[in-house]
């Protein structure tokens, strides 16, 4: 489902924040990806949703090759993509329904569909009672779940998340982390970078250790 | 038991990167409807900022719009004036009433010219008399009349313009049987070029409002893309289209120079009303018939059409310098 091939990725001022990585993420699987700070992690989430691209070699995700992917593309490409954020990054004049229903809404839905799939969404994440409420009022374990429902509202089979536990104490993130093994069980391939080791060999799952923009470790 | 990855290749094998056909079709009017209320549900939310700006932008419309107005007003005042202009043509002493009558009969068949009436010597002889104060004088002319036959040639009204009038007065000097004829083009010619100068300057004017308007309207727009940094970028990462993320930008300014120029009308309506009745009394006192041109219909349309084309250019150049940087483009 995601495969990169020899991808290196240089900013301006020659820093190589990813340098000749090949890895590859078969669909259904739950993959973390650990490394320190710096050493190339949300370089590679970002690469994978097309914010950035690789300076060399190819990225290939749900059978396109993103190098031949171009700009007014992009947005379609992203709608089979879920992104959870660390900050959850929630729109704070926005309901919690409303902020949910915003991959929906972006993709051009009807209303009564997006009503629907939203509240599933939120079903799932267990916050179907506070549709109706500004995220500023719910708790930190709480906005993080209105984060994931929006990343699945749209049924995207491939879900990334970026530190999506790093605000969170360890009971909460355990439940967090619990939902991705849930999404991942009915199919959603799930690639989350994270910091917090003691998690990662909690779940058992594959784990890619970057190090100063190569993969070290985990490539299965 | 199906295992994981089998599941997954039921889900989705490859990513469809093109929108079905049908549904494109039947969400396109959807999607500007939302982007349309959205825009209109921003500005609810700040009713008071909204007003201010639509009120900029009213006063800012009204300008222009009045002078264009006021311009009309003119046209149709001088208008008035041009009806009763007319050329005098004097003929030579020696020319009889006969010849003057003869000469008329031609002019009439020329195709300037609307309407010839002559005045007698006698005729022009007995006014003068009761006109001038000068009878004694008169008298001790005797039976000689000194005062010529008089054509009084009226124009046809396409004819009545300085450039068409000054030829055809020069035309009827060169008769054999005319001694002059006068027109006072000077005067013609002033309010000409008075209202040319005029005119200009409305265009200038209207030319500099109408930037300001685009400039106000695209720095509301640029500060509501900045306010707003967050959700186009949430809209971005979930496959939000540039199209989509610029949509309620544009209807948010051509709903800013939609309500001020209904501003700029109410203002201009309303300064019609209160000059109304002055302007009124003004040409009561002159004897004129002349009425104030009101803001008409298609005006009013002209405005709001225009008004709301200036928003909607201000905000696409807001959005094309500030939303133009996009990720992974």
């Amino acid at each position: 489902m995601i495969e990169f091939h020899n991808v290196t990725k240089r900013y301006r001022g020659g820093v190589e924040a990813l340098r000749n990585v090949s890895i590859r993420i078969d669909a259904g699987e739950m993959v973390f990806l650990t490394g320190h700070s710096g050493a190339g992690k949300s370089t590679l989430l970002r690469l994978t949703t097309l914010v950035e691209r690789a300076t060399r070699g190819h990225i290939i995700i749900g059978g396109h090759n993103l190098t031949r992917i171009p700009p007014r593309k992009i947005p379609l490409f992203r709608r089979h993509i879920g992104v959870v954020f660390q900050d959850h990054r929630l729109l704070r004049d926005r309901t919690v329904f409303d902020n949910v229903a915003l991959p929906l809404v972006v993709s051009g839905h009807g209303h009564s569909e997006i009503g629907r799939r939203v509240r599933a969404a939120l079903d799932k994440v267990d916050l179907l009672g506070k549709e109706k409420q500004f995220p500023v009022v719910l708790s930190g374990g709480e906005q993080q779940r209105v984060g994931i429902a929006r990343a699945v509202v749209h049924k995207p089979p491939v879900l990334l998340a970026d530190e999506p536990t790093g605000n969170l104490d360890p009971d909460l993130s355990k439940e967090i982390m619990g939902l991705f093994a849930q999404f991942n069980q009915v199919g959603v391939t799930v690639l989350i970078a994270t910091h917090d080791l003691d998690l990662v060999h909690h779940f058992g799952d594959r784990v890619l250790l970057l190090r100063n923009g190569q993969v070290v470790d985990g490539l299965g | 038991m199906l295992t994981k990855a089998k599941r997954a290749n039921k889900i989705e094998a490859k990513f469809e990167l093109k929108g079905s056909g049908t549904r494109i079709l039947r969400s396109w009017l959807v999607r500007h409807l939302q982007s349309f209320f959205f825009s209109l549900g921003l500005m609810a939310r700040e009713p008071l900022a909204t007003l201010l700006t639509a009120a900029v932008l009213g006063i800012a419309l009204a300008l222009p719009g009045g002078l264009y107005l006021l311009l009309d007003n003119v046209n149709q005042l001088t208008g008035h004036w041009d009806k009763g202009g007319h050329i005098s043509v004097f003929l030579k002493t020696e020319e009889s009433d006969a010849a003057a009558e003869t000469l008329a009969q031609e002019l009439r068949s020329w195709n300037e010219i609307a309407r010839v009436s002559v005045i007698t010597r006698a005729e022009a002889l007995s006014e003068y008399r009761s006109m001038s104060g000068f009878a004694e004088v008169l008298d001790a002319f005797e039976d000689s009349n000194p005062l010529p036959a008089v054509l009084t040639v009226e124009p046809r009204l396409e004819v009545q313009k300085p450039s068409r009038m000054k030829d055809l007065v020069a035309r009827l000097s060169e008769l054999p049987q005319v001694e002059v004829a006068r027109f006072d083009l000077q005067w013609l010619k002033r309010l000409d070029a008075i209202v040319e100068i005029v005119l200009l300057g409305v265009y200038l004017l209207a030319a500099l409002l109408a930037l300001g308007v685009v400039l106000i309207i695209g720095n509301t727009i640029r500060l509501g893309i900045e306010n707003r940094r967050e959700e186009i970028e949430i809209a971005n990462l979930f496959g939000g289209t540039n199209a989509f993320i610029r949509r309620p930008f544009l209807y948010g300014g051509l709903l800013y120079g939609l309500f001020g120029a209904v501003i700029a009308w109410g203002i201009l309506a309303l300064g019609f009303a209160l000059l109304q009745p002055s302007v009124a009394r003004l040409v009561y006192l002159y004897g004129s018939n002349f009425e104030l041109v009101a803001p008409s219909g298609p005006w009013a349309l002209a405005l709001i059409a225009g008004g709301s084309a200036l928003g909607l250019l201000g905000a696409w150049v807001a959005v094309g310098r500030h939303l133009s940087t996009r990720a992974g483009d």
